[in-house]
């Protein structure tokens, strides 16, 4: 096909317009959907943080308060500290366990055993975390598995109802998060050591390294991206966690393994203080921001 | 890769203290379920004597049909609409790049962090005044918006990585945009839509809050929000309270060990995505 210069930058030119013009069409619908189910409500959320209402009467514009309230509460700021206390056993121990186990599963060969331990370690993953609460408050129940093997390892002193007592509620549910988590990171670190140059650890172990030495200097810094990832959602799953709680301990005893996402529902439903309600969930939402944009920031700093 | 023996060893036994860990609470589950139902079981106890009727007396007090009915009409709506809506954005900002896609890209990654507890006080009142609080709707409509952000981030990246020469090829061959994408693009993102639809299943079946919140009835609810109704119903008797969880969560399991190899492809992809 031969054709001049002049009108095949003119065509160019139409097909942009008419390439921007379908390009919006196409992608209207789904920005629509976002638009009324994301952005609108955050929008309203904002709005209502402002206010003082009860959900059906008059509402009255308080400005600030809420907000003051949500950082100045003991009880509000309890649950945001729970949350934090989370992370230690959703983000830590999975991401670390995780590590670990990856390494020393490294050297199994493809078979039906490995593809076998492949599913198992991902089954918490395809439960509901809701069952996964129900599963685990039998464990932990004054009659429970868990009380059942101390007592058999002769450790019977330290048998109570964890989930019901104020010292181990909180550690007890995060456990729960670990077990659910575990699973999801090991495997992707399986995955990202099966990416990392074989040579680099022939070279190490030649040079008669050890396993630490190993572990510190090509493991880890290989598989980085992989952990900026799972650090980020772990994060974002322990500061709102929600389901796991509510059909465990639905904050309780007192406020022992409160956390936002049930004070969000509490406040706004049961107390019907929707202000204050909407206030925490913004409040929430920048918390998530504030965690997740430094690592995220961290990780492509480091790929550069 | 160099491994000495001792350490293949210490690898094996420690993977199998872990299996055995995870396997555990499920297990559990299925020894107390098998407990005559009015007793109160200790710990992991061998059913010496199966009590299968739980199950039954389980599904059927527990409604199970009608959940599965509620869970099924909820995810009939959100998957096929959200892989629809969500493959046209991915397409206009991944192939076609118009003017200002890169906005409209930014404005969608906002979303992607939001905790859905930030919004649910919002969407209650928002679905009270749509008038569909109460009925799957409240969830159906609000679970399109909020995996969009996700779903378009996911199409988007599968359509960067076709080859432009493909719809360079089809234009010069006089096809429209519309007949390109439907003749061309869409056959080849089969493999990026079945993994997301099997991550927006998953995350739909799954649900809880927005059910729990949006849907007062819990038999009108997906299967896991109606797992607190569950508790309440059984509170009394923990081996139905175990066999109706078990109940709701076999048929994922069983779809999960089908096509594992595709749910770990999608979820571990999902993850690195996220």
């Amino acid at each position: 096909m031969t054709t001049s210069i002049a009108p095949r930058r003119a065509a160019a030119r139409a097909a942009a317009r008419r390439g921007t013009l379908i390009g919006w069409a196409f992608a209207l619908p789904a920005l629509i959907a976002y638009s009324a189910f994301v952005i609108y409500p955050l929008l309203a959320g904002i709005q209502y943080s402002f206010y003082r209402w009860n959900g059906v009467g008059p509402s009255e514009w308080v400005g600030f308060a809420n907000y003051i309230r949500v950082f100045t509460d003991e009880t509000l700021l309890g649950s945001i500290r729970n949350a934090f206390v989370l992370i230690a056993f959703f983000t830590i121990i999975p991401v670390a366990a995780g590590l670990v186990l990856a390494t020393l599963i490294r050297s199994m060969r493809p078979g039906p055993f490995s593809s076998l331990s492949q599913t198992i370690l991902f089954l918490p993953q395809i439960i509901p975390l809701a069952a996964a609460g129900i599963a685990w408050s039998w464990m932990y129940a004054q009659t429970g598995a868990v009380n059942q093997f101390l007592n058999a390892v002769g450790l019977g002193f330290l048998a109570r109802p964890w989930l019901g007592d104020f010292q181990t509620a909180l550690p007890a549910v995060g456990l729960i998060g670990s077990w659910v988590l575990t699973g999801l990171c090991t495997v992707l670190f399986l995955t990202g050591i099966g990416k990392i140059d074989q040579s680099l650890y022939e070279a190490v172990r030649l040079d008669g390294a050890s396993w630490w030495r190993e572990f510190i200097t090509i493991t880890i810094p290989g598989l980085r991206q992989e952990i900026a990832v799972l650090v980020t959602i772990t994060i974002i799953a322990a500061l709102s966690s929600f389901d796991l709680i509510y059909t465990t301990t639905l904050g309780g005893p007192g406020r022992a393994t409160l956390v936002p996402g049930i004070s969000i529902f509490r406040i706004g439903f049961t107390q019907s203080n929707v202000g204050l309600a909407s206030a925490f969930g913004i409040v929430l939402m920048a918390l998530v921001l504030a965690c997740v944009l430094p690592i995220q920031r961290l990780a492509r700093a480091n790929d550069k | 890769m160099i491994v000495n023996k001792a350490e293949v060893v210490i690898g094996r036994v420690i993977l199998i203290i872990v299996l055995v860990l995870t396997l555990v609470p499920l297990v559990n589950m299925l020894s107390a379920a098998l407990q005559p139902a009015d007793t109160n079981p200790t710990g992991l106890t061998f059913p010496t004597d199966p009590q299968w009727i739980n199950f039954v007396t389980a599904f059927e007090t527990g409604n199970v049909w009608r959940l599965m009915g509620s869970s099924i009409f909820i995810v009939i709506f959100v998957v096929p609409i959200s892989l629809l809506l969500a493959t046209l954005a991915g397409y206009a900002l991944g192939n076609l790049r118009m003017r200002g896609g890169r906005f409209l890209f930014i404005f969608l990654i906002l979303g992607l962090t939001i905790p859905f507890e930030a919004l649910i006080i919002p969407l209650y009142y928002q679905m009270q005044a749509l008038g569909v609080l109460n009925t799957q709707w409240a969830v159906i409509l609000p679970l399109i918006g909020l995996y969009m952000p996700f779903s378009v981030v996911w199409m988007r990246a599968h359509f960067i990585g076709v080859p432009p020469e493909l719809s360079e090829a089809a234009r010069v061959d006089g096809a429209t945009t519309f007949q390109e994408f439907r003749q061309i693009q869409l056959p080849l993102a089969r493999p990026a839509l079945s993994a997301l639809a099997i991550l927006l299943f998953l995350w739909t079946w799954n649900q809880f809050l927005l059910p729990v919140v949006l849907i007062s009835d819990p038999l009108d609810r997906t299967v896991a929000g109606a797992l607190t109704f569950f508790q309440g119903q059984y509170s009394s008797s923990i081996p139905l309270l175990n066999a109706g969880a078990l109940i709701i969560i076999v048929p994922t399991i069983v779809v999960f060990v089908i096509f594992q190899r595709q749910f770990i492809k999608a979820l571990l992809q999902g993850a690195v995505k996220g």
